[in-house]
């Protein structure tokens, strides 16, 4: 039952958004966000729905993938959209009992709403395109200007690529420990949240103690192949720009630029 | 204990390698590529305050000579000390007392560590934990790039490698979900492809099942055989060790026995004082002779008992028919 939980949500498909550099799509999450936050105008908000359905078109991932997740945020959108609707001074256009709705207060819930929907669309996209391993990489050379002010960026990217690795192999074992627990009597099941979360804690430890001998594992594997960070390290497959990277880096800046200019006209 | 050693020194020290390689084997014409000399090495356990506990002996006054090329099996059941011996052969670890050379680089001066690394490449127990990344040839890849190798050579490199272990048609699969002597594959790939002259490999059949160990014993010969790589396979199956040129014999850190093959299985009983099996076949060999039966000591596969059993019976024929 546990092993059908998936991390990180890549979805394959062959489009070209699929072949972008990372660092392209994380500027665009980037670019995507800040556009959403630069104002209230309708006009910028239109533009941002063209080009974030015309991207998932171009992305051929179900819509549904995309949708799926806004359920883990939707008590958040809700009680955005509540603080902001009843919460915000302004003309009142409806009153029952102690609960004002004002038109200010209605502007923004909406906005606050399709804010929120729209940058876990917008990220989700990146994710459902992006491999994770593609993602660290894409950080690792993005984030590689960190370096100068002696951020260990390279460490932070190999670290999170192990941590992907062992993801699915520390989930077996969380497996094999409840199922031997089971065997003997353990009960998982039953009883109130609290008391399942109690029967949990028994399998915390050899959880983290089989974790800590892996890790030591790895670490003398890994030293024993030469790893000695990123000093003299060469790349088997490093990022490179083509063409359509740069083109993409074009419309980013093109839309970005509409935006701004939507915002300062209207 | 990672040692940050510049870039360029790293270059220099590849370039440079091959020529200083040559003058010491013009100077010296017996290298071995592994000697221990007097080597002890002491685990020191502490209580809270950091006083001394006790001191555990994992290795007590081993000399061992490799020579290159060979295809050394070390033997010892649990904590002989064996698994601690390899360790030093990559510079895991360093002596307490004595000192290890290999390929004529002391373990214990430190800017030899990487070129020892690169030298001798190490191979774990346990297949899981010493893959590190997420797809087969980039696991293979990633020792050439720690080293520093340029992007077009780490391709070649990783094909060549994956092509030698038989693994070439799995370089775009997840090697998690490899089967076990398939993954000990794939991370013999990833040492082969740093070039080493000798691969250390601390019991990697220790968790497959039967099929897994025979590919893996079989790649580690092959290896040995055609590109001259120096093996060094640390075991408690015995059958993996008689087509070895070398075995050693470890007991509660020393060495105790050390020849041939067919010289060690010859003797049956001591091995088993040291709790260790012959093969099953030198086993039954043993005990019919002991039942008075004319076989020689020392039988090592079933053909060979199958030809000894034969001579007999061909013999008793002859005193029959007389």
């Amino acid at each position: 039952m546990i092993r059908d939980i998936t991390i990180g949500q890549y979805y394959q498909t062959n489009s070209v958004i699929h072949s972008l550099d990372p660092r392209v799509k994380l500027m665009g999450t980037l670019i995507f966000i800040i556009s959403l936050f630069l104002g209230m105008n309708i006009l910028v908000y239109i533009v941002a729905t063209l080009a974030l359905a015309g991207l998932i078109i171009a992305s051929k991932v179900p819509f549904k993938f995309i949708v799926r997740g806004l359920k883990a945020i939707l008590i958040l959108i809700l009680i955005s959209a509540a603080f902001n609707l009843f919460l915000t001074p302004g003309t009142v256009i409806f009153k029952v009992w102690k609960i004002t709705i004002t038109d200010r207060g209605l502007k923004t819930a909406i906005f606050m709403v399709i804010r929120l929907v729209y940058l876990i669309m917008g990220s989700s996209l990146m994710t459902l395109t992006t491999t994770p391993n593609n993602l660290t990489d894409g950080l690792e050379k993005g984030l590689s200007f960190l370096k100068y002010i002696k951020v260990p960026v390279h460490e932070i990217a190999m670290m999170m690529s192990i941590a992907l690795r062992f993801i699915p192999i520390l989930i077996d074992e969380t497996d094999k420990i409840m199922r031997a627990q089971q065997a003997r009597g353990a009960d998982f099941e039953t009883g109130n949240f609290i008391k399942r979360a109690k029967a949990m804690v028994p399998i915390l430890v050899p959880l983290f103690i089989s974790a800590f001998r892996r890790a030591d594992d790895l670490a003398m594997a890994m030293e024993a192949r030469c790893y000695h960070g990123s000093n003299g390290r060469t790349k088997m497959k490093p990022l490179k720009y083509s063409k359509k990277d740069y083109l993409a880096y074009l419309i980013l800046i093109l839309y970005i630029g509409i935006c701004i200019s939507l915002n300062i006209i209207f | 204990m990672i040692n940050h050693i510049k870039c360029d020194k790293l270059k220099e020290i590849v370039v440079n390698e091959e020529i200083s390689y040559t003058l010491i084997r013009n100077e010296e014409n017996n290298l071995n590529i592994v000697k221990a000399e007097n080597l002890t090495f002491e685990y020191i356990r502490r209580d809270e305050e950091g006083n001394v506990e006790s001191i555990n002996k994992a290795i007590d006054n081993v000399n061992i000579d490799i020579k290159e090329g060979d295809f050394v099996a070390v033997l010892g059941h649990n904590g002989s000390g064996k698994s601690t011996f390899a360790k030093h052969l990559n510079a895991l670890v360093s002596p307490t007392e004595g000192s290890v050379w290999v390929d004529r680089m002391n373990t214990l001066e430190h800017e030899n560590t990487l070129r020892i690394r690169q030298t001798a490449g190490m191979v774990f127990q346990n297949p899981d934990n010493q893959i590190i990344c997420t797809l087969v040839d980039e696991e293979v890849g990633f020792g050439p790039e720690n080293i520093g190798v340029p992007e077009d050579e780490i391709w070649e490199r990783v094909e060549k490698s994956l092509k030698a272990v038989g693994m070439y048609d799995f370089r775009l699969a997840n090697p998690t979900k490899l089967s076990g002597g398939q993954k000990q594959r794939v991370a013999i790939a990833g040492i082969v492809a740093m070039k080493p002259k000798c691969i250390v490999l601390d019991e990697p059949t220790a968790m497959l099942d039967p099929n897994g160990r025979k590919e893996v014993i079989e790649v580690l010969h092959e290896l040995n055989k055609k590109e001259n790589v120096t093996i060094i396979l640390i075991t408690h199956y015995m059958e993996e060790v008689i087509d070895a040129d070398e075995v050693y014999v470890m007991n509660e850190g020393k060495l105790v026995m050390q020849g041939k093959p067919r010289d060690i299985f010859s003797q049956v009983e001591k091995l088993k004082e040291l709790r260790l099996d012959v093969p099953q076949v030198t086993e039954l060999a043993h005990e019919l002779r002991k039942e008075g039966l004319d076989i020689k000591e020392g039988i090592l596969t079933t053909k060979e008992l199958i030809t000894e059993l034969e001579r007999i019976r061909g013999l008793k024929n002859v005193n029959n028919s007389r």
